[in-house]
């Protein structure tokens, strides 16, 4: 199966997203890059609201994660619960 | 009294609405006539609501986080100034890097805002026609933000002091000018595959990410900043790639062998433009994230691949050319660097010799080629420096009809000999460095018949400098061309060690650094 991956620039913010991709990714693996983050996982990924809202304490959209994103990979699939990123084969 | 509070928009609802539902089918003007160009390149489209963003951005979100991304670019753009940023620096030698960079890339950003602002208009749906609106407008931003970025570097350095007139025409920047004008000289959905597809999802990620990640390893934080910046909107860019493709081939199967074609054509045109990428990866950054090789095994041969096994359901096939990259990954950065070493006396930016740690790393990053076939060409170029005959080729070089890059690529097979094809077209002779820019060219000759090629526009005494007169027996015909490029020689480019640049970087960074 392909990974698909997620590039963040490192900063104050993206720490959370990396977070709270860990907690809902188990398969995630986490390549430090200078100034930057990817993080792959095998099939597909899933970012949570929820999970946002609880790691930094207060109400998220995902779209404001635009504002930090390098760089991703598979097909993209969001609404307001979730952001999702998977390959189909 | 009812108080019940309406519920905000769901993520979809708010799409559809703020989307869907401003598109409208004309009554009193035949639907070909409003968009006269979407059929003559062939493709069948049966449904354009059936394509949709899937980040599901809209108008008033998309100004809310751009608005935010300028904030956060000038906040850093003014503490780079105020700290005087470009001396923090690892090595004044990275500058020419930046120099490659803010020389090409702007008008590549703004002729890719002339482009999807033109598809914005001419295509049928509204899904796209929002989608190629914003990443106009993204574009735009991007062009700005880095010709804003030149005057960061070129108060201090030589070389970008007329960046727009040398992008016009000195001979290697015709390589990345006339990739994108081919792009946006094609029909709209060419375009869309070529630039969307080809560019940004298969390539882009080798531009900026290891680049720009590398601009920040090297201290550089005015680029690192505008780069990333740039980035943030790429992956909507890469986006709008990938479902372009999907629908595309999911509207007729007669579209497979069209967007077939294109793919494979903007592939190999996209590796040739990168070239130079190559080259600035493994030789211009003084500090080094990752080999140019290694970068494309990454970004290539495995996120790439996922992807074409991924649109292998629909029939599309790995490009042939792929093949042939496999084999070049091992030598096209030396071979450019080779190339503007040679041609020191005719850029805009200076050249080195890599030092012996730098020769120990390139042998390291690339055990099957530079041992062999480079490191003694470098060893030879620094033994020839040494006697005082600093090695330049003083020819101009003969162009790549297509790609309009010197013939500087070797057979796929025999890394000593170099690539030529010819063709015979209207009775005139043309060249190529690879199979595949031949067959591009054979594909559509009238158009590749136009190219403007520096080199022969150089000898039809087109590029002198004004008032030059080319009769007269004292005539210098490379001065003239200089001249008329805006280049001082020597200062603005030549050798680093020794130069303005080098001098001026070791002065300052010394009054930076202590109170004499």
């Amino acid at each position: 199966m392909s990974d698909v991956f997620i590039a963040l620039q490192t900063n104050e913010e993206s720490r959370y997203i990396v977070e709270a991709l860990l907690q809902d990714n188990p398969n995630a693996v986490v390549d430090e890059q200078p100034a930057m983050v990817k993080i792959n996982v095998p099939g597909s990924l899933v970012l949570k609201r929820e999970t946002m809202e609880e790691v930094t304490g207060r109400a998220y959209d995902l779209q404001e994660m635009q504002i930090h994103l390098i760089t991703l990979s598979g097909h993209v699939d969001e609404d307001e619960d979730e952001f999702r990123l998977a390959w189909n084969d | 009294m009812d108080m019940s509070v309406k519920k905000k928009l769901g993520l979809k609802e708010k799409y559809a609405l703020m989307t869907r539902d401003l598109g409208w089918e004309p009554s009193y003007e035949k639907h070909e006539d409003v968009f006269p160009l979407i059929h003559y390149e062939g493709l069948k489209i049966h449904d354009w609501d059936k394509w949709e963003d899937p980040f599901r951005l809209t108008m008033d979100s998309y100004w809310k986080y751009q608005a935010e991304k300028e904030r956060k670019l000038y906040a850093i753009i003014d503490a780079y100034n105020q700290n005087n940023g470009h001396l923090n620096v690892t090595d004044a030698r990275y500058i020419n890097a930046m120099k490659i960079f803010l020389s090409a890339v702007p008008s590549l950003e703004y002729n890719a805002h002339r482009g999807f602002a033109r598809l914005g208009r001419h295509m049928a749906g509204v899904g796209p026609q929002v989608a190629c609106q914003m990443q106009a407008i993204d574009e735009l931003r991007h062009a700005q933000t880095q010709i804003h970025a030149i005057s960061n570097y070129n108060r201090f350095y030589n070389g970008i002091h007329d960046w727009k007139h040398m992008n016009d025409r000195l001979w290697y920047l015709s390589v990345p000018k006339s990739f994108f004008e081919d792009a946006c000289t094609c029909g709209p959905f060419e375009y869309i595959i070529a630039i969307s597809f080809s560019f940004e999802y298969v390539l882009t990620n080798l531009v900026f990410v290891p680049f720009v990640s590398g601009a920040a390893y090297n201290g550089d934080m005015g680029t690192m900043t505008f780069g990333f910046s740039a980035q943030s909107d790429e992956a909507r860019h890469m986006t709008l790639g990938l479902e372009v493709i999907k629908f595309m081939l999911e509207q007729d199967p007669d579209n497979l062998p069209i967007v077939q074609k294109w793919i494979d054509k903007w592939t190999w045109r996209g590796v040739r433009l990168l070239t130079i990428v190559a080259m600035m990866m493994d030789y211009m950054l003084p500090k080094r994230v990752m080999s140019w090789k290694e970068a494309w095994e990454i970004y290539f041969e495995e996120n790439g691949m996922s992807l074409f096994k991924d649109l292998a359901r629909y029939g599309i096939k790995v490009p042939d050319c792929v093949e042939q990259i496999k084999k070049e990954k091992h030598h096209i950065s030396h071979q450019a660097w080779t190339t503007f070493y040679a041609a020191a006396p005719m850029t805009n930016f200076h050249t080195w010799l890599p030092n012996e740690d730098e020769l120990d790393w390139l042998s390291e990053k690339y055990p099957e080629t530079f041992d062999t076939y480079y490191r003694p060409r470098f060893e030879f170029f620094r033994e020839q420096a040494e006697k005082g005959e600093r090695f330049v080729n003083p020819n101009l070089p003969q162009l790549c009809q297509v790609c309009q890059i010197p013939m500087l690529f070797t057979e796929p097979d025999e890394p000593t000999q170099i690539a030529y094809r010819q063709v015979e077209h209207g009775g005139e002779k043309y060249h190529f460095c690879s199979d595949h820019c031949q067959h591009i060219f054979e594909d559509e000759p009238e158009k590749y018949v136009e190219a403007w090629l520096p080199v022969h526009q150089i000898m039809q005494g087109n590029c002198f400098a004004e008032g030059d007169d080319p009769t007269a027996p004292d005539f210098d015909p490379i001065a003239s061309v200089l001249k008329y490029w805006h280049i001082v020689p020597g200062k603005d480019n030549g050798d680093f060690a020794g130069s303005e640049d080098e001098k001026n970087f070791a002065q300052w960074r010394g009054m930076a650094t202590s109170n004499q």
